[in-house]
């Protein structure tokens, strides 16, 4: 084999590779979006399902998955943030603190079904809370938890420690330093992890299968203690358990393009958001 | 407010445990989600021996002698999982190669928000494409009748597994010293032949890492399993035999059991050895992430 040929090969895997996971990304959301645009209408997202689902829109789940992801971010916020600070701001390097990092490595690593049967266990069966959006939104913060308390961690790190010095030498304690010096220069950094975070908790489907999510549910609820309906469930039915699998099809592929949307809009709104504030920081 | 030292001392005292306490609850959900699988678990192992439940190669709960053999879901898990890494590990290394070695500047800018893309778009998504599209294309590719087996399970969760793999072989290529390459091609190698014979095989540990976490977040898949798979429970002679895996078992039959019964109880005990399956891949993975860790900084 000559050098030269060897080179071409070799510049074939690298490059190949490359393309091919492009051209994975491409195949992925042409086929959703070619196939499923047209099912996209102003009815198909404002109109209840009709006809045994075979017909209508989907509006119950686009409600249920707003519903559900704003539990999940009012729980999981809070306390990964405060867990962030406490690591970041609080903890000195000791046994208790490395357990608590491989503890929250651990949990990042646990499979999704796994944080669905502790939902059924705790929220659904010991805190009778039942089958309800409640007990689905807790169950997705705290496979939430781990990425927020992570990523709010990395955007306390970039707070230089020399603003800290200058509040607490100016007599402040150190909650107040956190309150107002730390976290509002870190919010942003935050709030783009929590919002990737959520886009990720939005589309999960396995925590939330035993823990309240409905097929059907009739009129809008917007109670906490109800079922609901979900867009990536929606999906999931529409695609594997309908009676009419043919017939409903371009459903399907209209509900997976919303949700593909709503995923993509809310990352985008994250890299607005650390976009904005990392050409702020530069000035 | 009372502004008084003596109050912002005890709101300060106060917040400092409440922070503090939020740290310790991290440490008590991990051993909550491990308390609840093993005492749920240990109901099952009343009713059902632990030899029975490893060495069976039955999972048939609903028949009437119950057979609760893990054996076909293990088995099912596992080759679904080693076929996603089979084309997941030498592409998602390769794009990182490219990534860090090749690409200027403005490609990478291109590529890496693809990648970021690529793992937004949601399981049940890719669930849905291995039945409408990569499972017709494997029953044509084959001939045969339906495309929902092993193989395209392990189509998709290579997918799945790709960001994950890229992002971090690519931190591990980077993280290899700059001399380690000049010295390469002043012994007159080229490019190529110092990417291939220098540069990935000292960025092993990290790539190993990379790997580790891939295949702990394919393991742990269950909605394009479930979709994608077909979902038969027993043991598979190959990739075009329909599989079941433990995570699509929970999902399957949870939903359908009586509360609290032998079969309720079988479920969380499979769960028992998914979660002790994916934290010891974790850990493998978080040394090797940790030795690459420290090598960066």
């Amino acid at each position: 084999m000559t050098k030269k040929l060897k080179i071409l090969i070799d510049w074939i895997l690298l490059a190949g590779s490359t393309l091919l996971v492009c051209l994975i990304l491409g195949v992925i959301l042409w086929d959703i979006f070619s196939k499923g645009m047209s099912s996209i209408s102003w009815d198909f997202v404002s109109q209840f399902p009709t006809h045994g689902m075979t017909q209508g829109g989907i509006l119950p789940a686009i409600i249920g998955t707003f519903l559900l992801t704003i539990i999940t971010t009012l729980f999981a916020m809070p306390l990964g943030v405060a867990c962030a600070v406490y690591l970041n701001e609080y903890a000195s390097p000791s046994l208790l603190t490395n357990i608590i990092r491989a503890s929250i490595r651990n949990l990042a690593g646990i499979p999704s079904i796994i944080y669905g049967l502790f939902g059924l266990a705790l929220f659904v069966q010991s805190l009778k809370l039942g089958t309800s959006v409640l007990s689905a939104g807790l169950t997705l913060g705290l496979l939430s938890l781990p990425y927020i308390i992570t990523t709010t961690e990395e955007a306390l790190k970039r707070i230089p420690n020399s603003m800290r010095e200058a509040t607490l030498g100016l007599g402040a304690t150190q909650f107040e330093t956190i309150k107002d010096v730390v976290l509002p220069r870190a919010l942003p950094g935050i709030l783009t992890g929590v919002i990737l975070t959520i886009s990720r908790a939005a589309g999960e489907t396995a925590p939330i299968l035993f823990t309240g999510v409905a097929f059907y549910i009739n009129g809008i609820t917007l109670s906490l203690d109800q079922e609901f309906m979900a867009l990536p469930y929606h999906l999931y039915m529409l695609s594997t358990q309908h009676h009419a699998i043919e017939q409903v099809r371009p459903l399907a592929y209209g509900t997976a393009v919303v949700l593909i949307a709503l995923v993509f809009l809310l990352n985008m709104v994250a890299f607005y958001i650390r976009f904005k504030h990392r050409s702020q920081q530069d000035v | 407010m009372n502004n008084t030292i003596k109050n912002r001392e005890r709101t300060d005292w106060w917040f400092r445990q409440l922070f503090r306490a939020t740290g310790l609850l991290t440490i008590g959900l991990l051993g909550g989600i491990f308390m609840m699988l093993l005492l749920n678990s240990i109901a099952f192992f009343i009713h059902v021996s632990p030899v029975d439940f490893f060495t069976g190669s039955q999972w048939d709960p609903e028949s009437a002698e119950s057979k609760y053999g893990i054996a076909p879901l293990l088995v099912s898990t596992g080759l679904v999982t080693i076929g996603a890494m089979i084309i997941a590990v030498p592409l998602g290394v390769l794009t990182a190669a490219f990534l860090s070695e090749v690409a200027p500047q403005r490609l990478k800018m291109f590529l890496k928000p693809i990648i970021e893309m690529l793992a937004a778009i949601p399981s049940v998504a890719i669930g849905f494409l291995g039945i409408v599209l990569v499972g017709p294309g494997i029953a044509k590719l084959f001939g045969i009748q339906n495309g929902l087996n092993a193989m395209n399970g392990s189509v998709l969760l290579a997918v799945m597994a790709l960001p994950t793999i890229i992002t971090i072989s690519e931190d591990a290529i980077n993280s290899v010293p700059k001399a380690h390459r000049e010295a390469s091609l002043a012994l007159g190698a080229n490019r190529w032949e110092t990417i291939f014979k220098v540069v990935i095989p000292a960025a092993m540990p990290g790539l190993i890492a990379a790997v580790m976490l891939g295949l702990g977040r394919a393991l742990g898949e269950t909605m394009t399993v479930l979709m994608a798979t077909g979902n038969a429970a027993v043991l598979p002679k190959s990739f075009l035999d329909a599989v079941r895996t433990i995570t699509a078992t929970i999902a399957i039959e949870m939903g359908e059991v009586p509360y609290q019964t032998t079969h309720y109880f079988a479920l969380f005990a499979i769960a028992l050895v998914l979660f002790a399956i994916t934290l010891a891949i974790n850990l493998v993975g978080e040394y090797f992430a940790g030795r690459l860790r420290k090598f960066q900084s």
